[in-house]
């Protein structure tokens, strides 16, 4: 009992905590600091519940808990929960700061932050398609109202109604897919169970199928992957820009623990030789196509994202497209379906976070409250700002993949387990599209220090609480770069 | 009462989730388009209450009570955000809704 | 038969109709034909749930957000033969038509026992899984809940504080 409820501590602290922060923000009258503690100190409080966990995966699920093995623990969750906390920390420095040069410094957003870290860790822990399904619901409810947290701006409303759309319209595949699946299994729900049953060859291999596409349909729709991308663009310009720096990071590492989980299940890659049967020859057709369908979303997104990227002008929305790209690259981790391209992708998606939020904070100071974010706006920031145009400078070269930072591990590690299992043509598509990528980052690069314009930008940016969030970002982007394989093992060890 | 076969269900939840679906991508009124997700979570529930009979198992149908809260959960954020959108533009045309480019 | 019958009809008026008091009202009709349905599938709870929920809840938000907003005369633009109204016609009926004939080509599953699904559906069975082994969902259920109610509050408050 103790025990059920220590190793899914990270998501029952968060819930309880979120609940509580509300209270305290309502007691706590004109005081908006000390909401703004309590939900730092909350979240450090659930990241170290997380790291404690870490190692306790593997253990057997107690019998007759009360989670009733619905939750996972442990593990490659404890992981996806301190990247969730991280961010959650990061965005909650910057935000504070960004909300305040905006001049609508709202607390609900602390308590917000909370919530979303909250469902994020339910997505993680999900060993159940009903725990996935209520988690990415937490999840995705959050963002809709974080979108429209400025409530009086347009442009931020209309982020958030065509975010809510498409989402829930998302949400009717993911869970039609789920229907299909529990009835393909004959009354399952269970990720383990399912992925027994199939080995079994005792399913419905159309209604699963069907099933599974749609799955990955409403899923990708949710790491902003090609046939559902549009949103993303618009939802990340329109969004205030820390909430986008939350949403295209946390939010699509948490879609992708989903991804992890169903395929982890659903496509094993191990077969019992004496089971060969003609449903075992079925099983193993399921897999292929299930694994292309996925190498083909892959490619087209990471095509789409950056060639859509390149005509951008305004810098809020490239990021938003170099977002989509970066869920393409994501999704070959899931494609390889081992565990080299699933630490892979917690790697990755750990980089990744740390320099896209940084870069949106960067955004966030340059925007003030005139909505500059084009990319003639970033000239000649390297002379008023220099600190400011190297730390955007180190950003970008992170996310282009250039060696000496965090990006480029990741990708390198993404791209060999492609090529390991047998997906060479999805590596090169890789390739070419960071090429391409390079292009319009490096594009943002000359702006800033190789451009003159006739309005330079003048005024110097002080320091601030988002000062911290840069620090920190730049400091792990260059950890993870020069350092990858302390986390790589680790993560490694823990599937 | 004579039992109706399973797949009768499954093709009407089939059909019902498809003009769900049209009603989506055809529609430009905010609220209409809301109601067809409705739809489509509906259909949802009966391809699950379907299955969960011929099984005679309930994990199907306590999901159709998750997808009903979700579904209410959603009602009051989506009407939250068109009367926040019909403050500032008095329109709930998605058409109209073009600052940022579709 | 019947009722699935009224099923769809409703349902293709819902998103047929131009206005959307019409439309509401045809999905009005819709849930309480899909509750008749569950009731032939030995589901009662969730028949009842149905009405209560759909009916009862979320059409009367969304009829008094129509009201509220005085949408009546919205939707009097033609509905002209764009791109988007080909696409989702051509879509739709792709995907109905495929599920169709997978479904009727497609039948595996036996015919259903009526008592063991007449014991699932009753209130007390379900009572009793909700509150043992389904909890973790249902106090998640409830944060869900709540995050609704601050997001409701933060995006349609009348007054803002600054």
């Amino acid at each position: 009992m103790w025990n059920d409820l220590l190793m899914g501590s990270p998501v029952y602290l968060s819930a309880a905590l979120a609940i509580i922060i509300i209270l305290v923000d309502a007691f706590s009258g004109k005081n908006k600091s000390l909401t703004f503690y309590f939900a730092l100190i909350s979240l450090i409080a659930v990241g170290i519940l997380s790291a404690y966990t870490m190692n306790m995966h593997g253990q057997p699920v107690p019998e007759g808990g009360f989670s009733n093995g619905m939750i996972a623990y442990g593990g490659i969750s404890a992981v996806f929960d301190i990247l969730f906390v991280i961010a959650g920390i990061l965005t909650l420095f910057a935000s504070q700061s960004y909300m305040r040069a905006q001049n609508v410094e709202r607390k609900e957003f602390y308590s917000l932050i909370l919530f979303a870290v909250c469902g994020m860790s339910t997505i993680a822990h999900a060993n159940n398609m009903l725990i996935l399904f209520v988690g990415i619901e937490i999840m995705s409810i959050t963002f809709y109202i974080m979108a429209g947290f400025f409530r009086e701006r347009f442009t931020s409303v209309e982020a958030a109604l065509k975010y809510f759309l498409l989402g829930a319209f998302a949400t009717g595949f993911l869970i039609y897919g789920m229907a299909l699946i529990y009835g393909a299994t004959g009354g399952l729900l269970d990720f383990e169970a399912i992925g027994a049953k199939m080995l079994t060859g005792n399913v419905d291999f159309l209604y699963l199928r069907i099933g599974f596409a749609l799955l990955i349909v409403g899923l990708s729709f949710k790491v902003a992957a090609f046939p559902f991308h549009q949103w993303a663009p618009d939802v990340y310009q329109g969004a205030p820009t820390m909430a986008t720096g939350f949403m295209s990071t946390a939010g699509k590492a948490a879609a992708l623990a989903a991804l992890i989980l169903v395929t982890k299940a659903m496509l094993p890659s191990n077969f019992d030789p004496a089971l060969i049967s003609d449903k075992i020859i079925e099983m193993t057709d399921f897999t292929t196509d299930a694994k292309w369908l996925i190498a083909i979303i892959s490619a087209l997104t990471m095509l789409v994202g950056n060639i859509s990227a390149v005509v951008q002008k305004n810098v809020k929305r490239m990021l938003a497209y170099s977002s989509v790209a970066h869920a393409g690259y994501l999704l070959m981790g899931i494609v390889s379906n081992s565990i080299n391209g699933w630490s892979g992708i917690v790697f990755y998606s750990m980089a990744y976070m740390f320099m896209q939020i940084g870069a949106f904070v960067v955004v966030g100071i340059i925007e003030k409250n005139d909505g500059r974010m084009d990319l003639k706006d970033y000239t000649g920031l390297s002379k008023t700002n220099p600190m400011l145009a190297a730390i955007m400078g180190i950003f970008m070269f992170s996310l282009a993949g250039i060696p000496p930072f965090g990006g480029f591990p990741g990708k390198y590690m993404l791209f060999i387990a492609a090529i390991e299992s047998g997906f060479t043509w999805l590596t090169i598509v890789a390739v070419i599209s960071t090429i391409i990528s390079i292009y319009f980052y490096i594009g943002l690069i000359v702006y800033m220090y190789f451009k003159d314009s006739e309005t330079p930008m003048t005024e110097k940016f002080g320091f601030s609480k988002a000062t911290l969030t840069l620090v920190i970002s730049t400091i792990f982007v260059i950890l993870l770069g020069i350092f990858p394989t302390y986390l790589i093992d680790l993560v490694k060890g823990l599937f | 009462m004579q039992a109706i076969p399973i797949e009768y269900y499954l093709v009407l939840s089939g059909i019902i989730f498809s003009i769900g679906t049209i009603g989506v991508i055809t529609r430009r009124n905010a609220i209409i388009i809301f109601m067809s997700i409705e739809l489509m979570l509906n259909s949802v529930n009966l391809t699950f209450v379907g299955f969960a009979a011929n099984f005679g198992d309930s994990s199907g149908q306590v999901f159709v009570f998750f997808v009903m809260s979700v579904a209410a959960a959603e009602a009051a954020i989506g009407l939250a955000i068109v009367i926040a959108l019909f403050r500032i533009k008095q329109t709930v045309n998605v058409d109209e809704i073009n600052i940022l480019k579709w | 038969m019947i009722l699935g019958t009224l099923a769809i009809g409703s349902a293709i008026v819902t998103i047929a109709s131009r206005h959307p008091v019409r439309s509401a009202m045809a999905l009005v009709l819709h849930f309480f034909m899909l509750s008749g349905l569950y009731l032939t599938l030995n589901a009662q709870f969730i028949a009842a749930i149905q009405i209560l929920v759909y009916a009862g809840a979320i059409m009367v938000l969304v009829i008094f957000v129509i009201m509220l907003l005085n949408l009546s005369n919205e939707e009097k633009l033609k509905l002209k033969l764009s791109s988007r109204y080909v696409l989702g016609w051509v879509f739709g009926s792709a995907l109905a038509f495929l599920l169709m004939t997978l479904y009727i080509t497609h039948s595996s599953f036996s015919q259903f026992n009526q008592e063991t699904a007449a014991a699932v559906g009753t209130v007390n069975n379900l009572g009793n899984e909700l509150f043992t082994n389904y909890i973790v969902p249902i106090e998640l259920i409830g944060v869900l809940l709540t995050v609704t109610i601050v997001g409701a509050l933060v995006l349609a408050k009348k007054k803002l504080e600054n």
